[in-house]
């Protein structure tokens, strides 16, 4: 046994050896070996960061584009027409393309932009570099998480220009809708490449998490114990873990799908006559097809929120100066959530006949969420309290996303019951609550990460101006496109809908359907600032001159300026403390690299 | 009791908490995944099949064996082909040990039979498609009536074909990566490295194959 002990421990020598060699071959590669197919993990962090921003562009112009159907249903846009073609005959926008737009968008920002944008890119970039590794656990694996992913979007990219059109039927692909290419132009070729792209997704993110977790767990440097790891990593961490479990449930999904759209199978269709004629299926269950969705779709939402999670509570630390309040509640509300997330997804089927007393199971998981959200609130607030704030860009999106999470949050508790939702249900309340606490919260918590790491990643710094500015109108634009929404969705309004002037019930909401459409394109515009800011100053910003110009105590902070592959240019540092030691004894900050004094007081 | 004061800290940072390298550990997460995969599945059949009033009789529809046409022995078969991969389990057992003892020639043997007995599997369930498919089972039909008499849906062929279809698309994928294993070890790769350790990677692998299988056998074939 002690052998094979030696044995095991001379392996994870080897690894750490085989990536400190890739550093040097590396810095001397050719532009494509470090550039495009690089193994290097700060590299492969970019590659997402700047994919997932092409697609929050994309995802986020549809949204305009349906929202000037909605706000405006009546008018017509002869600039639509060029732009889009067929899908805005006489410049006003097809009932097919708006359903289109709407379901694209959906599953572009969840899975793409705040899925793969997110914690693809801090995951790779901040796991190695927080917890004092020269990379992932395998960097290989790593590029190619990349590359499904790349190949993923070039896949939906594709759809976009086929004759019928991309899947229309919504990001959440019920069938039957979406297995008979009958039902609508959308779920032909639309369909099976919106299923193929995510199938690639799936293997991207596995192979991600994988990574992520290995690299956690494993590679920690000396003196870095699972209790000394700065907030980020644990959010990662919990992540990672609820990928892995919860995208091979949707990969199921969408196999069984496949089956029935092309090899005669029934397993989601039953009874259903389509253009006045009867269809041969019968057995299946499309509310099967739900909770198998749902059961990674829900863990989905913390997928994204989590990362955002963990890097907002550094952010505020650092910039309040002060040690995050309640390190291990953190973790330990973390870690509630994450197991959770996996017992409510039924909150999503409540009006599918689910039986009501099954329902109050659910009502009850649901609402213990806000415990632990809760106690996550208390403890960002408390961090701020009496703390020496700086008001960086980033600071302010970390507590924009607070704002956001707790009024996204409290309309939460509405939703998770059971009876409420029979009203709530489906309606412009749903959209408003889980944009501002998913949607528009973790992109404030992205958005807070890139304006604090930009200097890590880039050895510039983003113009602060700009910064300022982006910040004041996504925030104050955010509550005006979706605080109204809450009113809308109380009378009823349903969402997914093509026109609502027809409805004598919702003429009233003409004019605020109007200014929030403006405000949506005015948010949207704001956001090539910020575009503007982020790739003048990859080349023109600012440089950086300290290691550290946050004065912050992590480790990536103690690498140089610009670190190569393999992050540190002598031995990895060691950890001798928490990440949290601010205003410590009188002094500022304190690093984790810095050993633990004799005199010190107990943190 | 040096050891003792060693194990305090495996989580301290520096080395591996579980003392395993990477790559183990990756393959133990990668397998929860794949566990949540097939679950899904079983548990979608478990769902349609609980939900339907009547469902086919597996004594009544796996009752073949080749070379004994005509004869009803129910589950005959399908015991052999559990019976194999059992067995290659067995084999695989003995290749890891021997990769503990360093010893090449015995990884090999072993594998080797890991191998024959995943391709004896992999045919007798070709054999069994084939079979089913020329009493007219297959994807969207279902020759069998249910057990109470009345004309059974098609969910029972659909569920069947594709979750065993599914499970077999990984024993394949395990004898195609047990049979790299074979030729690296041939070459002298692990030889060279000083420790077998990527057989007992792929080992795990294999053993959670052989388990998915167990569950297979149990939902489709006995009850």
């Amino acid at each position: 046994m002690s052998e094979v002990t030696h044995i095991h421990e001379h392996a994870v020598g080897v690894s750490h050896e085989a990536h400190h060699e890739g550093h040097h071959h590396a810095d001397h590669g050719s532009f494509l070996s470090k550039y495009v197919f690089s193994q290097d993990h700060k590299i492969i962090a970019k590659q997402f960061l700047i994919t997932g921003i092409f697609w929050a562009v994309i995802g986020g112009f549809f949204s305009v584009v349906f929202r000037l159907q909605i706000g405006f249903p009546d008018a017509k846009f002869p600039w639509l027409e060029t732009l889009l073609g067929e899908w805005a005959k006489g410049g006003q926008l097809q009932p097919e393309a708006y359903y289109a737009l709407v379901t694209i968008h959906g599953t572009v920002l969840v899975f793409f932009v705040l899925t793969a944008g997110l914690s693809g890119t801090f995951s790779n970039f901040l796991i190695p570099l927080q917890i004092g590794a020269r990379d992932m656990a395998s960097p290989f694996l790593n590029m190619l998480s990349y590359w499904f992913f790349f190949a993923a979007g070039i896949i939906m990219l594709s759809s976009l220009f086929v004759q019928t059109g991309p899947f229309s039927g919504g990001w959440t692909a019920y069938p039957p809708l979406s297995a008979l290419g009958d039902a609508s132009p959308g779920s032909k070729i639309g369909m099976d490449m919106w299923m193929i792209s995510m199938a690639l997704f799936i293997v991207s993110s596995l192979l991600g998490g994988l990574n992520y977790i290995a690299t956690i767990l494993n590679m920690r440097t000396k003196g870095m114990s699972m209790t000394r790891l700065p907030l980020t990593i644990w959010a990662f961490f919990f992540t990672a873990v609820l990928g892995v479990l919860s995208f091979p449930v949707l990969l199921s999904g969408v196999i069984l799908l496949i089956f029935d759209r092309h090899f005669g199978t029934s397993f989601y269709l039953s009874d259903i006559f389509i253009n006045g004629q009867a269809l041969p299926n019968e057995g299946g269950s499309a509310i099967l097809y739900q909770h198998l969705f749902w059961f990674l779709g829900h863990p989905e939402v913390y997928i994204i929120l989590l990362p955002a999670m963990g890097m907002v509570s550094e952010i505020l630390s650092v910039n309040s100066r002060k040690p995050i309040f309640g390190y291990m509640a953190m973790v330990g509300s973390m870690f509630a959530i994450a197991i959770l997330a996996f017992l409510v997804w039924a909150h999503h089927m409540f009006v599918t006949g689910l039986n009501p007393f099954l329902g109050a199971f659910f009502v009850l998981l649901t609402l213990l969420i806000a415990v632990p959200s809760a106690i996550k609130v208390f403890n960002w607030l408390t961090t701020l309290w009496k703390g020496n704030i700086r008001f960086t860009p980033a600071m302010l999106f970390a507590i924009g996303f607070v704002s956001l999470f707790i009024s996204g949050g409290l309309t939460g508790i509405f939703l998770g019951n059971s009876a409420l939702d029979i009203q709530l249900h489906d309606t412009y309340f749903v959209i408003a609550h889980f944009h501002i606490v998913m949607g528009v919260a973790s992109m404030f918590g992205m958005m807070a990460g890139i304006y604090h790491w930009y200097p890590k990643m880039f050895g510039r710094y983003l113009n602060n101006g700009l910064g300022y500015i982006h910040f004041w109108i996504t925030m104050i634009g955010a509550y005006v496109i979706f605080w109204p929404m809450h009113y809308e969705g109380l009378a009823g309004m349903p969402r997914r809908y093509y026109k609502y002037d027809i409805w004598e019930s919702f003429k009233q909401f003409g004019t605020l359907n109007q200014i929030i459409s403006i405000a949506a394109i005015i948010v949207f515009l704001a956001q090539f600032l910020f575009l503007a800011n982020f790739f003048y100053s990859i080349w023109k910003g600012r440089k950086v001159t300290s290691k550290n110009p946050w004065g912050a105590n992590t480790l990536e902070w103690t690498t140089p300026i610009n670190p190569g592959h393999g992050n540190w240019d002598g031995e990895i540092p060691e950890a001798h403390r928490w990440a949290y030691d601010y205003g410590k004894d009188g002094q500022e900050f304190i690093s984790q690299t810095t050993p633990v004094g004799d005199n010190e007081s107990k943190h | 009791m040096a050891q003792a004061a060693v194990n305090t800290k495996w989580w301290g940072g520096g080395k591996s908490p579980f003392n395993v390298e990477y790559g183990k550990l990756m393959m133990w997460y990668f397998l929860m995944s794949d566990a949540f995969t097939f679950g899904a599945f079983l548990i979608s059949y478990g769902t349609v099949r609980m939900s339907s009033a009547s469902w086919p009789d597996p004594n009544h529809v796996f009752n073949a064996v080749p070379f004994f046409s005509g004869v009803h022995m129910p589950l005959v078969f399908v015991s052999f082909m559990t019976f194999v991969l059992i067995v290659s389990s067995v084999t695989m057992v003995l290749a890891v040990n021997e990769g503990h003892k360093g010893n090449k020639q015995g990884v090999i043997k072993y594998l080797f039979w890991t191998i024959v007995f995943g391709l004896i599997f992999l045919g007798s369930q070709a054999w069994e498609w084939t079979h089913l498919y020329h009493e007219g089972a297959w994807w969207g039909h279902n020759p069998f009536p249910n057990a109470d008499g009345t004309v059974a849906t098609t969910n029972f062929t659909n569920f069947f074909f594709t979750i065993t279809g599914f499970h077999g698309f990984h024993v394949f994928s395990g004898v195609v990566i047990n049979l790299i294993a074979l030729l690296m070890t041939q070459n002298g790769v692990f030889e060279r490295r000083g420790h077998y350790l990527m057989i007992e990677k792929v080992g795990l692998y294999w053993h959670f194959v052989d388990l998915v299988w167990v569950f297979v056998f149990l939902f489709f074939y006995l009850v």
